[in-house]
């Protein structure tokens, strides 16, 4: 177990200093000078030169590299050349409105696959099986920022229940921010819910399958019962892989599902940054957003290890 | 299969004609319905669907001409929407074209290989997976500006390691079979084993493959062009249909719910064919999933 996660976490350490070496060098070939654009074309060369020693893009690449990747680790970003503002406050700011969302979204998904999925294995030779099977493809084909429309349709425009976008922080108003979060977490968890419910019942018919079961059903246990107190550990599995790569997707989807409902979290930062090439900033956040995809990836390893100790000694 | 079964290649053939499934057929159909609009949009449309008519702006469905009524600059959305699948499968066939063509390479070098240069090609394909097509082409627009083509490349390049993946696992599988040893026993070089026997026989699989990439690639683009970093106008586009009808949600739905039908269907078809092509080619697999 010791080798395996030292292993696993080496491999995210290498993963992102790598990461880091790509988002800088895709920046980095932008054409144009970030000091030429925030001063206009006016300015007096006297002037570019000093603004960009100032930004400090007059140092060669590696030194600049280097600057941005040390200060990563404790939260420094750097100054954007826009706004003059430092973008780690920024980022830690938004990050919190992301994580929510991605959390319901997470809780949202869990609670539609694990029974919808469950029931569809259970029932997949019957009309009711195929039917859910038939949603969960339907719920497959849409997109999270569509869900996210039609849900507005529904509970904003027609039954007038909950707003249709906006953003009280918690310490404000809970109530008003668990209703702001509340659609845009069902846009996202909704359509994973239905990607997710397809694995839990090809895992939950994989383990219906195993003799334990019919030895379980044979001593009396019911079908559900037996699933549960037998199956849920080797069915979860698989489902707890998929899980971990849809986190990653979640994640980015909330960057689309921010901008149908106005909310301000990482994803609404980044398109800002790109909107005003406030490319500092947008390093930044892709940064945030990778290292977060690979931060999952590790660990949907670790808990894999942790479900099935069969993996640990295996790559 | 029993001994008695007439195993000749056109009984084969018959089976394999009845054994066409559900997903299959409806599938080909979705699939078909799209390709048709696009192809049908390249020699008529109803209407020119860049053509703004400021007199007619969000007419009704069936009214002065319009099938389905006009947006809110008074264009017709029949027509964007015939148009725009032609960008939809445009931005697909390219992107899903990219991956499987570096992807595929890839997987059946490591495949074959084995040893460090699997374990480099793989570990490379692990830190793609780390950039998701949405925020490749985020960071590619914000550098060279929003355009069709970044947004087909970040999607291809994001779609590659799916390729090399299932590219790799086939090709470890079919590296063990009785006639790729032969050829090996034969002298043959690793690149004739790769094209004459590796290859055609995992290609099935990446069809599969490219099926359920082309649905996601779908997916991606009515993304990107929903959040402004996909197709640029005036060139008609379902995501930014739904992105410039959000605002009248409240007053014309329609104009949301067209170009989303469209993308659910278009998405629903390419998932249902592929699922369907892959039991179809497996059918041991049927029961499985």
């Amino acid at each position: 177990m010791g080798l395996y996660l030292l292993v696993r976490a080496a491999v995210l350490v290498v993963s992102t200093a790598v990461a880091s070496v790509v988002v800088f060098a895709v920046m980095a070939v932008l054409p144009g000078d970030p000091a030429e654009v925030a001063l206009g074309v006016n300015a007096t060369p006297e002037a570019v030169a000093a603004k960009r020693a100032e930004f400090g893009t007059d140092r060669p690449l590696v030194t600049q590299f280097l600057d941005w990747v040390s200060g990563l680790p404790t939260g420094d970003f750097g100054v954007s050349y826009v706004t003059s503002d430092h973008i780690g406050p920024q980022i830690v700011d938004r990050l919190g409105v992301t994580l929510w969302l991605v959390l319901f979204g997470m809780l949202t998904a869990l609670v539609v696959a694990v029974p919808l999925g469950t029931a569809a294995a259970v029932r997949h030779r019957s009309v009711g099986g195929l039917l859910l099977s038939g949603l969960s493809q339907v719920g497959v084909a849409v997109p999270a920022f569509l869900a996210g429309i039609l849900l507005v349709f529904l509970f904003a425009v027609t039954l007038r229940v909950l707003p249709s976008g906006g953003y009280t922080p918690l310490g404000e108003d809970p109530g008003a921010w668990f209703q702001q979060l509340l659609l845009p977490s069902l846009s996202l968890g909704l359509v994973q819910g239905a990607v997710l419910s397809r694995y839990v019942r090809s895992a939950v018919l994989d383990v219906m399958r195993e003799d334990y079961i019919r030895t379980a059903r044979a001593k009396g246990l019911g079908l559900y019962r037996a699933l549960w107190r037998h199956g849920a550990r080797n069915a979860a599995i698989p489902v707890v892989t998929v899980l971990g790569l849809q986190l990653a997707t979640l994640l980015i989807g909330a960057v689309v599902v921010e901008r149908v409902f106005t909310l301000p979290g990482l994803g609404s930062l980044l398109l800002d940054g790109v909107a005003n090439r406030d490319l500092l900033l947008v390093q930044g956040t892709v940064m945030v957003l990778v290292v977060a995809v690979l931060a999952v990836n590790f660990l949907v390893d670790v808990l894999y290890a942790v479900l099935d100790p069969r993996l640990r000694g295996a790559r | 299969m029993t001994a008695l079964e007439n195993t000749s290649p056109a009984a084969r053939g018959r089976r394999r004609w009845r054994r066409l499934n559900a997903s299959m057929l409806v599938g080909g159909a979705l699939v078909a319905l799209v390709v048709l609009a696009a192809l049908v949009s390249f020699v008529w449309t109803p209407h020119d669907a860049v053509h703004v008519d400021a007199a007619h702006r969000l007419a009704p469905a069936l009214s002065d001409g319009y099938l389905l009524g006009t947006d809110k600059f008074g264009r017709d959305v029949a027509s964007q929407l015939l148009v725009g699948a032609r960008t939809t499968l445009f931005v697909g066939i390219v992107a899903v074209g990219v991956a499987a063509l570096v992807g595929t390479p890839l997987g059946v070098l490591a495949g074959m290989a084995g040893g460090w240069l699997s374990e480099i090609v793989m570990r490379a394909n692990d830190l793609l997976f780390a950039f998701p097509a949405l925020l490749l082409a985020i960071m590619l627009g914000a550098v060279f500006g929003a355009s069709t083509l970044t947004a087909m490349i970040a999607i291809g390049v994001a779609t590659i390691p799916a390729f090399a993946r299932v590219a790799r696992g086939q090709t470890l599988g079919v590296m063990h079979t009785e006639y790729v040893l032969a050829a090996r026993a034969a002298g043959r070089s690793r690149l004739a084993i790769a094209l004459r026997h590796v290859l055609p026989n995992i290609a099935s699989i990446l069809i599969v493959q490219a099926s359920v990439s082309f649905a996601i690639a779908i997916l991606a683009e009515a993304a990107l062009s929903f959040l402004g970093f996909g197709t640029p106008p005036p060139t008609p586009s379902w995501g930014r249909m739904l992105q410039e009808s959000q605002e009248l949600l409240f007053s014309t739905p329609r104009l949301a719910f067209l170009p989303g039908l469209a993308i659910a269907l278009a998405v629903l078809g390419f998932n249902l064919f592929g699922d369907g092509l892959r039991d179809w080619l497996d059918p041991k697999l049927r029961e499985h999933r």
